[in-house]
């Protein structure tokens, strides 16, 4: 799987292509500013561009605007942004561009390379990768809405949902029956008037929608 | 020492004292303000003249017929307005005058003093008034201070002139001559004494009074506190930036370098396993806590994003439910708006440490120049500012309060025991 890049500081630069390059993932492009990223996706095409949001020149939200710009011209490059700061509105932005083939993270979360790597292989593979922080701002922004009508534990379910768990995902997590899981799902989607749909992946992207906009 | 030796130590003093640097200022002095005051009194009592025959004119009706009144009524309107140019105009003859002569600086008026809808406005301060009574009290003292002081120098002159061309008796000359000689020698006592109460009479009328030195000080008090927020504000960011660029991407990379180890090495012994492993937990530990200090430093979604972008972010972490709502047309500038934010975080800090409150909302709306933001919670009330170290509720409310203070904004806490709690705070923002 072919990899770009961008973030700004030489260290995690270099760092992160090792890791990446050690879990079996080929880096074409490491760039450490969001004009050189566009350039280098235009260039290789790649399965997945790796974005720190703070980058030169004015150290905001460089690669959040890099990102949904690669979102528009690419459509087909998965997007993994990681920040040191989990924003809401950055989330928000991000997610009303694309509910698949997306992650944001935490740049703590690089610290645990085995789930980094799963996140990484998951974004790659169309699904997502949330930050926990990420959803539970996103759930709170919604909380005076149809999420109040939700049991706190509907509400755990979806936030494990919306980070991109699998329903055996959340089983093992909460070490609950698949059944009980498949009802926490079935009456999350009845409190959201969201028409239950056929896969995990589906359901997942119907609740990042709800979230993102 | 005899009575005679003063009076002969006192008439060498004199003697000496009339050509003395002191007195040749005060004397020119005394004299440029004379002519300058006769300046003022020709020009003020020759509109003063004009506008009175004009208006008594206008009272009992001309005889001349319309144009003769419509030239009244212009005079009788024009009147105030030369005027004003007249006194402004004086006023700035004077100073300059004051500083050739005398060196004296006046300091100048705070801007708004005079002013005020043109031409009546300056009329109706004090500023205006105080510089018409200066030219008014010139033409007293100037011109008769100033006459004195010339007729004490040429005592001498008058004197001679009588002895010469008047053929006075002995004693009749012998009168003028001492005459001549007291005046001539109390001329620089006098120039210096109509000098003193020039500067005097104009540092106090042409001068800012009381009031207006005091707006200055205020006005300049402000902008330096203003000064100081910013620089703090700016500090903070500053730190902030140090910090992300440089410590924070260290960990993170110290905790991902710790934390492939960790993975690399899961068939190594025990102990070294276990040592990885606690270093690793403690690098993620310290990143956390590092990113928590970071953001309490200053927030950075709050400048690339704004105030309604960064509270929302706050409003999420919180670990009640809170309701947002913000209502900002236009933004206010940095430091109110990092106020704003640092007040909600800390009254939402409080609510979660001390209210056992199970909801809360925060509320930020602009009022024309006004920020205001309400934390309101349904928790137990009994809130107040306290003073002391102890790091209880109060002296984190008392910071609030400081906060407000720093850029002109007030902070009312109203928490009845049992609650509800409002912590109200109103900003002033620069439009």
């Amino acid at each position: 799987m072919r990899i770009v890049i961008a973030e700004d500081s030489v260290l995690l630069r270099d760092g992160l292509t090792r890791m990446l390059t050690d879990g079996g993932f080929e880096i074409v492009a490491a760039v450490p500013d969001a004009e050189q990223l566009l350039k280098a996706v235009a260039v290789h095409q790649p399965d997945l561009a790796v974005i720190d949001v703070r980058m030169p020149p004015t150290h905001t939200d460089e690669g959040i605007r890099a990102a949904l710009v690669i979102r528009r011209q690419y459509p087909d490059v998965a997007l993994l942004v990681l920040s040191q700061y989990v924003e809401e509105s950055y989330a928000t932005d991000l997610l009303s561009a694309a509910t698949s083939s997306v992650g944001y993270l935490l740049k703590d979360r690089i610290a645990h390379v085995a789930d980094f790597l799963e996140a990484v292989r998951r974004v790659a593979a169309g699904g997502t990768a949330l930050d926990p922080e990420v959803v539970a701002q996103l759930l709170v922004r919604r909380r005076d809405d149809p999420m109040s009508r939700l049991t706190p534990r509907e509400l755990q379910v979806l936030r494990l949902m919306a980070e991109g768990r699998s329903n055996n995902g959340i089983v093992e997590m909460l070490k609950v029956s698949p059944s009980a899981v498949e009802k926490y799902v079935t009456n999350i989607f009845a409190k959201l008037d969201l028409p239950p749909t056929g896969t995990d992946h589906r359901r997942v992207l119907a609740v990042l929608k709800y979230l993102g906009t | 020492m005899t009575s005679a030796d003063r009076t002969s130590r006192r008439v060498s003093g004199a003697v000496s004292a009339l050509w003395s640097a002191p007195t040749r200022r005060a004397t020119g002095n005394a004299l440029a303000a004379m002519l300058v005051a006769a300046v003022g009194g020709i020009l003020l009592g020759g509109l003063a003249l004009i506008w009175g025959a004009a208006l008594v004119s206008l009272i009992h009706w001309p005889v001349g017929g319309w144009a003769h009144a419509v030239l009244y009524i212009a005079v009788v309107l024009a009147g105030p307005v030369l005027a004003l140019w007249a006194v402004q105009g004086l006023t700035a003859l004077q100073r300059s005058r004051l500083r050739a002569t005398l060196g004296l600086e006046i300091p100048a008026l705070p801007g708004g003093a005079e002013r005020g809808p043109w031409p009546v406005g300056p009329w109706l301060t004090a500023a205006t008034w105080r510089q018409l009574g200066f030219h008014l009290l010139a033409i007293l003292t100037g011109v008769i201070g100033g006459g004195l002081v010339a007729v004490c120098w040429l005592a001498p002159v008058v004197a001679i002139a009588y002895l010469a061309v008047g053929r006075p008796h002995a004693a009749a000359g012998a009168i003028a001559v001492a005459a001549a000689a007291v005046l001539l020698l109390a001329a620089p006592w006098l120039a210096r004494q109509v000098t003193r109460a020039d500067a005097a009479s104009a540092r106090t009328l042409l001068g800012p009074g009381r009031s207006e030195a005091l707006a200055q000080r205020v006005e300049s008090l402000a902008r330096s506190r203003a000064d100081i927020v910013a620089a703090a504000d700016a500090e903070r960011r500053r730190i902030e930036r140090d910090l992300h660029d440089g410590a924070q991407q260290r960990l993170v990379s110290l905790a991902m370098n710790l934390g492939m180890a960790r993975e690399r090495f899961a068939d190594a012994p025990e102990p070294v396993r276990r040592a990885i492993a606690d270093a690793h937990d403690e690098a993620v530990l310290a990143l956390s806590e590092l990113r928590e200090f970071i953001r309490g430093l200053h927030p950075a979604v709050l400048n690339d994003r704004g105030l309604d972008a960064a509270l929302s972010g706050l409003v999420a972490r919180a670990p009640l439910p809170v309701k947002l709502r913000v209502d900002v047309e236009r933004p206010a500038s940095p430091s109110v708006e990092a106020v704003a934010y640092f007040i909600v975080s800390e009254a939402l800090t409080n609510v979660a440490k001390h209210a056992q409150a199970t909801r809360a909302e925060v509320t930020v709306t602009r009022d024309g120049d006004m920020l205001r933001v309400a934390v309101t919670d349904d928790g137990s009330g009994g809130a107040a500012p306290t003073d002391g170290d102890d790091a209880g509720a109060g002296t984190g409310l008392r910071g609030l309060a400081q906060r407000a203070a720093a850029v002109d904004g007030t902070l009312t806490i109203d928490s009845p025991p049992g609650g509800p709690t409002v912590i109200a705070a109103e900003l002033p923002c620069e439009s």
